[in-house]
Protein backbone atom coordinates (compact mmCIF):
# COMPACT_ATOMS: atom_id res chain seq x y z
CA UNK A 1 0.00 0.00 0.00
CA UNK A 2 1.36 3.43 -0.89
CA UNK A 3 1.53 6.04 1.82
CA UNK A 4 -0.39 9.30 1.53
CA UNK A 5 2.01 11.10 3.80
CA UNK A 6 5.43 10.12 5.09
CA UNK A 7 7.64 11.87 7.63
CA UNK A 8 11.34 11.14 7.22
CA UNK A 9 13.58 11.92 10.16
CA UNK A 10 11.54 15.03 10.84
CA UNK A 11 12.64 17.69 13.36
CA UNK A 12 10.18 20.28 14.61
CA UNK A 13 10.47 23.58 16.41
CA UNK A 14 10.70 27.33 16.16
CA UNK A 15 13.90 29.03 15.06
CA UNK A 16 16.61 27.35 17.10
CA UNK A 17 14.42 25.65 19.68
CA UNK A 18 13.88 22.02 18.81
CA UNK A 19 10.67 20.53 20.19
CA UNK A 20 10.81 17.05 18.71
CA UNK A 21 13.29 15.29 16.45
CA UNK A 22 13.80 12.02 14.65
CA UNK A 23 10.18 11.48 13.72
CA UNK A 24 9.57 8.69 11.25
CA UNK A 25 6.09 7.58 10.37
CA UNK A 26 3.79 7.11 7.44
CA UNK A 27 0.06 7.36 6.97
CA UNK A 28 -1.65 5.11 4.46
CA UNK A 29 -4.97 5.66 2.74
CA UNK A 30 -7.85 4.86 5.07
CA UNK A 31 -5.81 5.03 8.27
CA UNK A 32 -7.00 6.75 11.43
CA UNK A 33 -3.90 8.11 13.14
CA UNK A 34 -4.14 9.60 16.58
CA UNK A 35 -1.36 11.89 17.79
CA UNK A 36 -1.02 11.94 21.58
CA UNK A 37 1.49 13.37 24.01
CA UNK A 38 1.87 15.85 26.84
CA UNK A 39 1.29 19.59 26.43
CA UNK A 40 4.22 21.18 24.67
CA UNK A 41 5.39 17.98 23.03
CA UNK A 42 4.84 19.49 19.60
CA UNK A 43 1.52 18.03 18.46
CA UNK A 44 0.17 21.20 16.87
CA UNK A 45 3.61 22.08 15.48
CA UNK A 46 3.76 18.66 13.85
CA UNK A 47 0.37 19.21 12.27
CA UNK A 48 1.35 22.62 10.94
CA UNK A 49 4.51 21.15 9.50
CA UNK A 50 2.57 18.35 7.80
CA UNK A 51 0.31 21.00 6.28
CA UNK A 52 3.28 23.00 5.05
CA UNK A 53 2.37 26.03 7.17
CA UNK A 54 5.75 25.80 8.80
CA UNK A 55 9.14 24.65 7.59
CA UNK A 56 10.62 21.61 9.34
CA UNK A 57 13.97 22.17 11.06
CA UNK A 58 15.27 18.95 9.57
CA UNK A 59 14.10 15.95 7.60
CA UNK A 60 11.12 16.18 5.27
CA UNK A 61 7.46 15.50 4.73
CA UNK A 62 6.76 13.51 1.60
CA UNK A 63 3.30 13.80 0.16
CA UNK A 64 2.41 10.61 -1.67
CA UNK A 65 1.21 10.15 -5.20
CA UNK A 66 -2.37 11.08 -5.90
CA UNK A 67 -2.58 13.74 -3.18
CA UNK A 68 -2.42 17.40 -4.12
CA UNK A 69 -1.67 20.26 -1.82
CA UNK A 70 -5.22 21.55 -2.07
CA UNK A 71 -6.73 18.19 -1.22
CA UNK A 72 -6.04 18.35 2.49
CA UNK A 73 -8.81 19.33 4.88
CA UNK A 74 -7.83 20.98 8.14
CA UNK A 75 -9.79 21.61 11.32
CA UNK A 76 -7.68 24.02 13.37
CA UNK A 77 -8.17 24.97 16.98
CA UNK A 78 -10.55 27.90 17.25
CA UNK A 79 -9.04 31.34 17.32
CA UNK A 80 -10.24 34.34 19.30
CA UNK A 81 -11.07 36.17 16.07
CA UNK A 82 -13.58 33.52 15.05
CA UNK A 83 -15.59 33.84 18.25
CA UNK A 84 -16.82 37.28 17.23
CA UNK A 85 -16.72 36.94 13.46
CA UNK A 86 -19.85 38.11 11.67
CA UNK A 87 -20.32 35.37 9.10
CA UNK A 88 -23.13 33.01 8.19
CA UNK A 89 -22.64 29.24 8.27
CA UNK A 90 -23.08 29.08 4.49
CA UNK A 91 -20.30 31.63 3.91
CA UNK A 92 -17.90 29.72 6.14
CA UNK A 93 -18.56 26.29 4.65
CA UNK A 94 -18.31 27.70 1.13
CA UNK A 95 -14.90 29.18 1.98
CA UNK A 96 -13.67 25.59 2.19
CA UNK A 97 -13.96 25.46 -1.61
CA UNK A 98 -11.58 28.40 -2.01
CA UNK A 99 -8.63 26.14 -2.81
CA UNK A 100 -10.46 24.86 -5.90
CA UNK A 101 -11.03 28.34 -7.28
CA UNK A 102 -7.49 29.34 -8.13
CA UNK A 103 -7.72 32.85 -9.52
CA UNK A 104 -11.44 32.65 -10.30
CA UNK A 105 -13.10 35.28 -8.10
CA UNK A 106 -16.49 33.66 -7.41
CA UNK A 107 -17.80 30.22 -6.53
CA UNK A 108 -19.49 28.26 -9.28
CA UNK A 109 -22.55 26.05 -9.06
CA UNK A 110 -20.57 22.85 -8.47
CA UNK A 111 -18.84 24.36 -5.45
CA UNK A 112 -22.10 25.65 -3.99
CA UNK A 113 -23.47 22.13 -4.45
CA UNK A 114 -20.47 20.64 -2.62
CA UNK A 115 -20.91 23.07 0.26
CA UNK A 116 -24.60 22.22 0.52
CA UNK A 117 -23.94 18.48 0.52
CA UNK A 118 -21.34 18.78 3.25
CA UNK A 119 -23.62 20.93 5.38
CA UNK A 120 -26.27 18.21 5.09
CA UNK A 121 -23.71 15.53 5.84
CA UNK A 122 -22.68 17.30 9.06
CA UNK A 123 -26.27 18.12 9.98
CA UNK A 124 -25.88 21.88 9.89
CA UNK A 125 -27.91 22.62 6.75
CA UNK A 126 -30.81 24.04 8.77
CA UNK A 127 -28.34 26.51 10.29
CA UNK A 128 -27.05 27.71 6.90
CA UNK A 129 -28.13 31.32 7.27
CA UNK A 130 -27.49 31.54 11.01
CA UNK A 131 -24.55 33.53 12.34
CA UNK A 132 -21.54 31.43 13.28
CA UNK A 133 -20.80 33.23 16.55
CA UNK A 134 -24.30 32.48 17.87
CA UNK A 135 -23.97 28.70 17.54
CA UNK A 136 -23.07 26.27 20.31
CA UNK A 137 -19.54 24.86 20.51
CA UNK A 138 -20.57 21.52 19.01
CA UNK A 139 -22.41 23.18 16.14
CA UNK A 140 -19.41 25.40 15.42
CA UNK A 141 -17.11 22.39 15.22
CA UNK A 142 -19.48 20.64 12.84
CA UNK A 143 -19.54 23.76 10.64
CA UNK A 144 -15.73 23.80 10.54
CA UNK A 145 -15.70 20.09 9.79
CA UNK A 146 -18.09 20.67 6.89
CA UNK A 147 -15.73 23.37 5.64
CA UNK A 148 -12.76 20.99 5.88
CA UNK A 149 -14.72 18.38 3.91
CA UNK A 150 -15.26 20.91 1.12
CA UNK A 151 -11.50 21.06 0.74
CA UNK A 152 -10.85 17.33 0.70
CA UNK A 153 -12.18 13.91 -0.11
CA UNK A 154 -8.99 12.17 1.01
CA UNK A 155 -7.23 13.47 4.08
CA UNK A 156 -8.48 15.29 7.18
CA UNK A 157 -6.20 16.79 9.82
CA UNK A 158 -8.00 17.58 13.07
CA UNK A 159 -6.45 19.56 15.90
CA UNK A 160 -8.28 18.68 19.11
CA UNK A 161 -11.72 18.56 17.54
CA UNK A 162 -13.53 18.10 20.85
CA UNK A 163 -11.77 20.62 23.10
CA UNK A 164 -14.31 22.65 25.03
CA UNK A 165 -17.23 20.39 24.18
CA UNK A 166 -19.27 18.60 26.83
CA UNK A 167 -18.91 14.79 26.93
CA UNK A 168 -22.16 14.00 25.12
CA UNK A 169 -21.40 16.35 22.24
CA UNK A 170 -17.78 15.20 22.15
CA UNK A 171 -18.93 11.62 21.80
CA UNK A 172 -21.16 12.56 18.86
CA UNK A 173 -18.23 14.34 17.26
CA UNK A 174 -15.98 11.27 17.59
CA UNK A 175 -18.64 9.07 16.02
CA UNK A 176 -19.03 11.54 13.17
CA UNK A 177 -15.28 11.51 12.50
CA UNK A 178 -15.21 7.74 12.73
CA UNK A 179 -18.02 7.42 10.19
CA UNK A 180 -16.09 9.69 7.82
CA UNK A 181 -13.10 7.41 8.26
CA UNK A 182 -15.22 4.37 7.37
CA UNK A 183 -16.33 6.19 4.22
CA UNK A 184 -12.68 6.12 3.19
CA UNK A 185 -11.30 9.47 4.37
CA UNK A 186 -7.91 9.24 6.03
CA UNK A 187 -7.88 10.94 9.44
CA UNK A 188 -5.00 12.39 11.44
CA UNK A 189 -6.21 13.69 14.78
CA UNK A 190 -4.60 15.31 17.81
CA UNK A 191 -6.35 14.35 21.01
CA UNK A 192 -5.98 14.64 24.74
CA UNK A 193 -8.67 12.08 25.28
CA UNK A 194 -6.89 8.70 25.46
CA UNK A 195 -10.00 6.58 25.80
CA UNK A 196 -11.59 7.94 22.65
CA UNK A 197 -8.30 7.93 20.78
CA UNK A 198 -7.85 4.25 21.50
CA UNK A 199 -11.46 3.37 20.75
CA UNK A 200 -11.44 4.73 17.20
CA UNK A 201 -7.84 5.01 16.01
CA UNK A 202 -6.02 2.44 13.92
CA UNK A 203 -2.54 3.91 14.54
CA UNK A 204 -0.99 5.94 17.34
CA UNK A 205 1.87 8.43 17.28
CA UNK A 206 3.13 9.30 20.75
CA UNK A 207 5.26 12.44 20.98
CA UNK A 208 7.47 13.26 23.95
CA UNK A 209 10.42 11.70 25.67
CA UNK A 210 9.39 8.19 24.59
CA UNK A 211 8.58 8.37 20.90
CA UNK A 212 6.26 5.70 19.62
CA UNK A 213 4.63 5.02 16.29
CA UNK A 214 2.68 1.93 15.37
CA UNK A 215 -0.71 0.32 15.37
CA UNK A 216 -3.06 0.76 18.30
CA UNK A 217 -2.54 -2.84 19.44
CA UNK A 218 1.23 -2.45 19.51
CA UNK A 219 0.87 0.85 21.37
CA UNK A 220 -1.14 -0.74 24.17
CA UNK A 221 1.66 -3.28 24.66
CA UNK A 222 4.45 -0.70 24.57
CA UNK A 223 6.11 1.09 27.48
CA UNK A 224 4.94 4.69 26.72
CA UNK A 225 1.46 3.42 25.93
CA UNK A 226 1.04 1.61 29.23
CA UNK A 227 2.40 4.57 31.19
CA UNK A 228 0.30 7.12 29.37
CA UNK A 229 -2.90 5.09 29.63
CA UNK A 230 -2.48 4.61 33.33
CA UNK A 231 -1.79 8.33 33.82
CA UNK A 232 -4.82 9.20 31.69
CA UNK A 233 -7.07 6.94 33.73
CA UNK A 234 -5.73 8.34 36.97
CA UNK A 235 -6.65 11.83 35.79
CA UNK A 236 -10.16 11.11 34.70
CA UNK A 237 -11.19 8.83 37.53
CA UNK B 1 -36.59 76.33 3.08
CA UNK B 2 -33.71 78.65 3.79
CA UNK B 3 -31.41 75.65 4.13
CA UNK B 4 -32.44 74.17 0.79
CA UNK B 5 -31.93 77.46 -1.00
CA UNK B 6 -28.53 77.79 0.53
CA UNK B 7 -27.68 74.24 -0.49
CA UNK B 8 -28.89 74.84 -4.03
CA UNK B 9 -26.69 77.86 -4.25
CA UNK B 10 -23.63 75.97 -3.01
CA UNK B 11 -24.16 73.01 -5.32
CA UNK B 12 -23.66 75.36 -8.27
CA UNK B 13 -20.03 75.78 -7.33
CA UNK B 14 -17.76 73.14 -8.89
CA UNK B 15 -15.59 72.86 -5.77
CA UNK B 16 -18.62 71.73 -3.74
CA UNK B 17 -19.50 69.12 -6.34
CA UNK B 18 -15.90 67.92 -6.41
CA UNK B 19 -15.89 67.60 -2.64
CA UNK B 20 -19.07 65.55 -2.72
CA UNK B 21 -17.77 63.21 -5.43
CA UNK B 22 -14.42 62.65 -3.72
CA UNK B 23 -16.08 62.30 -0.30
CA UNK B 24 -18.44 59.58 -1.52
CA UNK B 25 -15.68 57.58 -3.23
CA UNK B 26 -13.29 57.76 -0.31
CA UNK B 27 -15.96 56.85 2.22
CA UNK B 28 -16.93 53.86 0.09
CA UNK B 29 -13.35 52.58 -0.24
CA UNK B 30 -12.35 53.10 3.36
CA UNK B 31 -15.34 51.19 4.69
CA UNK B 32 -14.76 48.15 2.47
CA UNK B 33 -11.62 46.92 4.19
CA UNK B 34 -12.75 48.14 7.61
CA UNK B 35 -14.40 44.86 8.55
CA UNK B 36 -11.29 42.87 7.67
CA UNK B 37 -8.96 45.21 9.54
CA UNK B 38 -11.11 45.33 12.68
CA UNK B 39 -11.37 41.54 12.76
CA UNK B 40 -7.67 41.03 12.13
CA UNK B 41 -6.92 43.35 15.07
CA UNK B 42 -5.47 45.98 12.78
CA UNK B 43 -7.86 48.80 13.66
CA UNK B 44 -4.98 51.14 14.25
CA UNK B 45 -3.20 50.53 10.99
CA UNK B 46 -5.16 53.41 9.49
CA UNK B 47 -3.77 55.69 12.14
CA UNK B 48 -0.22 54.42 11.80
CA UNK B 49 -0.13 54.56 8.02
CA UNK B 50 -1.69 57.98 7.84
CA UNK B 51 1.10 59.31 10.02
CA UNK B 52 3.58 57.65 7.69
CA UNK B 53 1.84 59.41 4.83
CA UNK B 54 2.14 62.66 6.78
CA UNK B 55 5.87 62.12 7.20
CA UNK B 56 6.19 61.31 3.50
CA UNK B 57 4.31 64.46 2.64
CA UNK B 58 6.71 66.50 4.74
CA UNK B 59 9.60 64.98 2.81
CA UNK B 60 7.88 65.80 -0.47
CA UNK B 61 7.28 69.37 0.68
CA UNK B 62 10.89 69.82 1.72
CA UNK B 63 12.21 68.37 -1.55
CA UNK B 64 9.81 70.65 -3.39
CA UNK B 65 8.31 67.81 -5.37
CA UNK B 66 5.40 69.04 -7.44
CA UNK B 67 3.39 65.84 -7.29
CA UNK B 68 3.31 64.92 -3.59
CA UNK B 69 1.23 61.84 -4.27
CA UNK B 70 4.21 60.31 -6.14
CA UNK B 71 6.27 60.38 -2.94
CA UNK B 72 3.52 59.54 -0.47
CA UNK B 73 2.08 56.54 -2.27
CA UNK B 74 5.20 54.32 -2.50
CA UNK B 75 6.41 55.09 1.05
CA UNK B 76 2.99 54.35 2.51
CA UNK B 77 2.62 51.15 0.52
CA UNK B 78 6.02 49.86 1.65
CA UNK B 79 5.18 50.62 5.30
CA UNK B 80 1.81 48.91 4.98
CA UNK B 81 3.42 45.78 3.57
CA UNK B 82 6.02 45.73 6.36
CA UNK B 83 3.41 46.28 9.09
CA UNK B 84 0.99 43.62 7.89
CA UNK B 85 3.79 41.11 7.43
CA UNK B 86 4.86 41.22 11.06
CA UNK B 87 2.18 38.64 11.92
CA UNK B 88 2.53 36.11 14.70
CA UNK B 89 6.20 35.26 14.86
CA UNK B 90 7.67 38.76 14.75
CA UNK B 91 10.01 40.08 17.37
CA UNK B 92 7.93 43.25 17.70
CA UNK B 93 4.19 42.58 17.84
CA UNK B 94 1.76 44.21 15.42
CA UNK B 95 0.28 46.85 17.71
CA UNK B 96 3.64 47.92 19.09
CA UNK B 97 5.11 48.13 15.59
CA UNK B 98 2.22 50.30 14.44
CA UNK B 99 2.55 52.60 17.46
CA UNK B 100 6.27 52.92 16.89
CA UNK B 101 6.08 53.76 13.19
CA UNK B 102 3.09 56.02 13.69
CA UNK B 103 4.56 58.24 16.40
CA UNK B 104 8.01 58.17 14.84
CA UNK B 105 6.93 59.41 11.44
CA UNK B 106 4.61 62.02 12.94
CA UNK B 107 7.50 63.51 14.90
CA UNK B 108 9.88 63.19 11.96
CA UNK B 109 7.46 64.87 9.58
CA UNK B 110 6.73 67.77 11.90
CA UNK B 111 10.42 68.29 12.55
CA UNK B 112 11.21 68.35 8.82
CA UNK B 113 8.46 70.84 8.15
CA UNK B 114 9.64 73.01 11.00
CA UNK B 115 13.27 73.09 9.94
CA UNK B 116 12.92 73.44 6.19
CA UNK B 117 9.55 74.98 5.53
CA UNK B 118 9.50 78.54 4.18
CA UNK B 119 5.82 78.94 4.89
CA UNK B 120 4.82 81.77 7.19
CA UNK B 121 1.85 79.87 8.58
CA UNK B 122 3.45 76.59 9.62
CA UNK B 123 1.05 75.57 12.36
CA UNK B 124 -1.82 76.28 9.97
CA UNK B 125 -0.25 74.00 7.37
CA UNK B 126 0.32 71.23 9.87
CA UNK B 127 -3.16 71.57 11.29
CA UNK B 128 -4.77 71.31 7.87
CA UNK B 129 -2.73 68.19 7.07
CA UNK B 130 -3.67 66.54 10.32
CA UNK B 131 -7.33 67.48 10.33
CA UNK B 132 -7.84 67.98 6.61
CA UNK B 133 -9.64 71.21 7.39
CA UNK B 134 -10.18 72.80 4.01
CA UNK B 135 -8.17 70.86 1.50
CA UNK B 136 -11.19 68.97 0.22
CA UNK B 137 -12.74 72.28 -0.83
CA UNK B 138 -9.68 73.22 -2.85
CA UNK B 139 -9.50 70.13 -5.06
CA UNK B 140 -8.61 70.57 -8.69
CA UNK B 141 -10.30 68.72 -11.52
CA UNK B 142 -7.18 66.58 -11.84
CA UNK B 143 -7.37 65.54 -8.17
CA UNK B 144 -10.96 64.50 -8.64
CA UNK B 145 -10.12 62.34 -11.64
CA UNK B 146 -7.20 60.66 -9.90
CA UNK B 147 -9.30 59.95 -6.86
CA UNK B 148 -12.15 58.58 -8.97
CA UNK B 149 -9.91 56.26 -10.96
CA UNK B 150 -8.09 54.94 -7.88
CA UNK B 151 -11.35 54.45 -5.98
CA UNK B 152 -12.89 52.47 -8.79
CA UNK B 153 -9.73 50.35 -8.93
CA UNK B 154 -10.01 49.70 -5.19
CA UNK B 155 -13.68 48.72 -5.41
CA UNK B 156 -13.02 46.39 -8.35
CA UNK B 157 -10.05 44.77 -6.62
CA UNK B 158 -12.10 44.23 -3.49
CA UNK B 159 -15.00 42.70 -5.41
CA UNK B 160 -12.68 40.46 -7.40
CA UNK B 161 -10.89 39.16 -4.30
CA UNK B 162 -13.87 39.30 -1.94
CA UNK B 163 -14.08 35.54 -1.36
CA UNK B 164 -10.36 35.19 -0.86
CA UNK B 165 -10.25 38.11 1.57
CA UNK B 166 -13.06 36.47 3.52
CA UNK B 167 -11.27 33.11 3.65
CA UNK B 168 -7.98 34.66 4.75
CA UNK B 169 -9.60 36.90 7.37
CA UNK B 170 -11.68 34.14 8.90
CA UNK B 171 -8.96 31.54 9.13
CA UNK B 172 -5.54 32.16 7.64
CA UNK B 173 -4.12 28.75 8.53
CA UNK B 174 -6.99 26.89 6.94
CA UNK B 175 -6.84 29.06 3.83
CA UNK B 176 -3.12 28.37 3.45
CA UNK B 177 -3.49 24.66 4.12
CA UNK B 178 -6.21 24.27 1.51
CA UNK B 179 -4.20 26.01 -1.18
CA UNK B 180 -5.22 29.70 -1.09
CA UNK B 181 -2.32 32.07 -1.59
CA UNK B 182 -2.78 33.79 1.76
CA UNK B 183 0.48 35.73 1.64
CA UNK B 184 -0.42 37.24 -1.69
CA UNK B 185 -3.81 38.13 -0.34
CA UNK B 186 -2.32 39.87 2.71
CA UNK B 187 0.01 41.80 0.43
CA UNK B 188 -2.96 42.92 -1.63
CA UNK B 189 -4.83 44.05 1.49
CA UNK B 190 -1.78 46.06 2.56
CA UNK B 191 -1.45 47.79 -0.80
CA UNK B 192 -5.14 48.61 -1.04
CA UNK B 193 -5.25 50.00 2.47
CA UNK B 194 -2.23 52.22 1.75
CA UNK B 195 -3.89 53.59 -1.39
CA UNK B 196 -7.09 54.30 0.53
CA UNK B 197 -5.21 56.14 3.27
CA UNK B 198 -3.28 58.40 0.92
CA UNK B 199 -6.56 59.23 -0.82
CA UNK B 200 -8.41 59.80 2.43
CA UNK B 201 -5.87 62.30 3.70
CA UNK B 202 -7.49 64.85 1.41
CA UNK B 203 -10.85 64.30 2.99
CA UNK B 204 -10.43 64.06 6.73
CA UNK B 205 -6.71 64.58 7.27
CA UNK B 206 -4.35 62.06 8.74
CA UNK B 207 -5.62 62.07 12.33
CA UNK B 208 -9.18 61.10 11.53
CA UNK B 209 -8.67 58.39 8.90
CA UNK B 210 -9.04 55.57 11.40
CA UNK B 211 -12.53 56.80 12.11
CA UNK B 212 -13.53 56.38 8.47
CA UNK B 213 -12.20 52.84 8.48
CA UNK B 214 -13.45 51.65 11.87
CA UNK B 215 -16.79 53.32 12.59
CA UNK B 216 -18.84 51.96 9.66
CA UNK B 217 -17.48 48.44 10.21
CA UNK B 218 -18.24 48.45 13.92
CA UNK B 219 -21.70 49.91 13.35
CA UNK B 220 -22.54 47.22 10.79
CA UNK B 221 -21.18 44.47 13.03
CA UNK B 222 -23.64 45.51 15.74
CA UNK B 223 -26.59 44.92 13.42
CA UNK B 224 -25.77 42.26 10.85
CA UNK B 225 -24.80 38.63 11.02
CA UNK B 226 -23.22 37.65 7.74
CA UNK B 227 -20.01 38.92 6.22
CA UNK B 228 -21.71 40.06 3.04
CA UNK B 229 -24.44 42.04 4.77
CA UNK B 230 -21.92 43.61 7.16
CA UNK B 231 -19.74 44.70 4.22
CA UNK B 232 -22.62 46.09 2.16
CA UNK B 233 -24.21 47.92 5.08
CA UNK B 234 -20.94 49.45 6.25
CA UNK B 235 -20.27 50.75 2.73
CA UNK B 236 -23.75 52.26 2.49
CA UNK B 237 -23.55 53.76 5.96
CA UNK B 238 -20.13 55.23 5.30
CA UNK B 239 -21.28 56.92 2.08
CA UNK B 240 -24.39 58.26 3.80
CA UNK B 241 -22.40 59.65 6.70
CA UNK B 242 -19.85 61.27 4.40
CA UNK B 243 -22.58 62.99 2.38
CA UNK B 244 -24.37 64.17 5.51
CA UNK B 245 -21.10 65.34 7.03
CA UNK B 246 -19.97 67.32 3.99
CA UNK B 247 -23.35 69.00 3.54
CA UNK B 248 -23.55 69.86 7.23
CA UNK B 249 -20.09 71.32 7.21
CA UNK B 250 -20.89 73.48 4.19
CA UNK B 251 -24.13 74.74 5.70
CA UNK B 252 -22.89 75.18 9.25
CA UNK B 253 -19.35 76.22 8.40
CA UNK B 254 -17.76 73.48 10.51
CA UNK B 255 -14.50 71.72 9.51
CA UNK B 256 -15.21 68.96 6.97
CA UNK B 257 -13.15 66.11 8.43
CA UNK B 258 -14.30 66.30 11.99
CA UNK B 259 -17.93 66.81 10.95
CA UNK B 260 -17.88 63.58 8.93
CA UNK B 261 -16.32 61.71 11.84
CA UNK B 262 -18.90 63.16 14.24
CA UNK B 263 -21.71 61.93 11.96
CA UNK B 264 -20.02 58.49 11.83
CA UNK B 265 -19.81 58.39 15.61
CA UNK B 266 -23.47 59.35 15.95
CA UNK B 267 -24.43 56.62 13.47
CA UNK B 268 -22.44 54.12 15.53
CA UNK B 269 -24.38 55.18 18.63
CA UNK B 270 -27.69 54.62 16.84
CA UNK B 271 -26.56 51.21 15.53
CA UNK B 272 -25.36 50.23 18.98
CA UNK B 273 -28.74 51.00 20.52
CA UNK B 274 -30.59 49.32 17.66
CA UNK B 275 -28.35 46.26 17.99
CA UNK B 276 -29.02 46.03 21.72
CA UNK B 277 -32.79 46.26 21.22
CA UNK B 278 -32.74 43.76 18.36
CA UNK B 279 -30.47 41.38 20.28
CA UNK B 280 -32.78 41.68 23.28
CA UNK B 281 -35.80 40.66 21.24
CA UNK B 282 -33.91 37.85 19.54
CA UNK B 283 -32.73 35.91 22.55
Amino acid sequence: MTALLTAENLSLGYESRVIACGLNFSVGAGDYLCIVGENGSGKTTLMKTLLGLQEPLGGKVVIGAGLKKNQIGYLPQQTVIQKEFPASVREIVLSGCQGRCGLRPFYNRVEKQIAEENMKRMGVFELASRCYRELSGGQQQRVLLARALCATQKLLLLDEPVSGLDPMVADGMYRLISSLNREGITVIMISHDMAAALRYASHVLHLGANLFFGTKEAYLESEPGRLFCRAGKGESR
Amino acid sequence: MMMLDKLEMYIQYPFVRYALIVGVFIALCSSLLGVTLVLKRFSFIGDGLSHVAFGAMAIAAVLNVANQMAVMMPITIVSAVLLLRTGQNAKIKGDAAIAMISVGSLAFGYMLMNIFSGSSNLSGDVCSTLFGSTSILTLSKQDVWLCTVLSIAVVLTFTFFYNKIFAVTFDEDFAKASGTKADGCNLLIAIVIAVIIVLAMNLVGSLLISALIIFPALSAMRLFRSFKSVTVFSAALSVGCALAGILTSILAGTPVGSTIVAVDAAAFGICWIAGTIKGGIHS
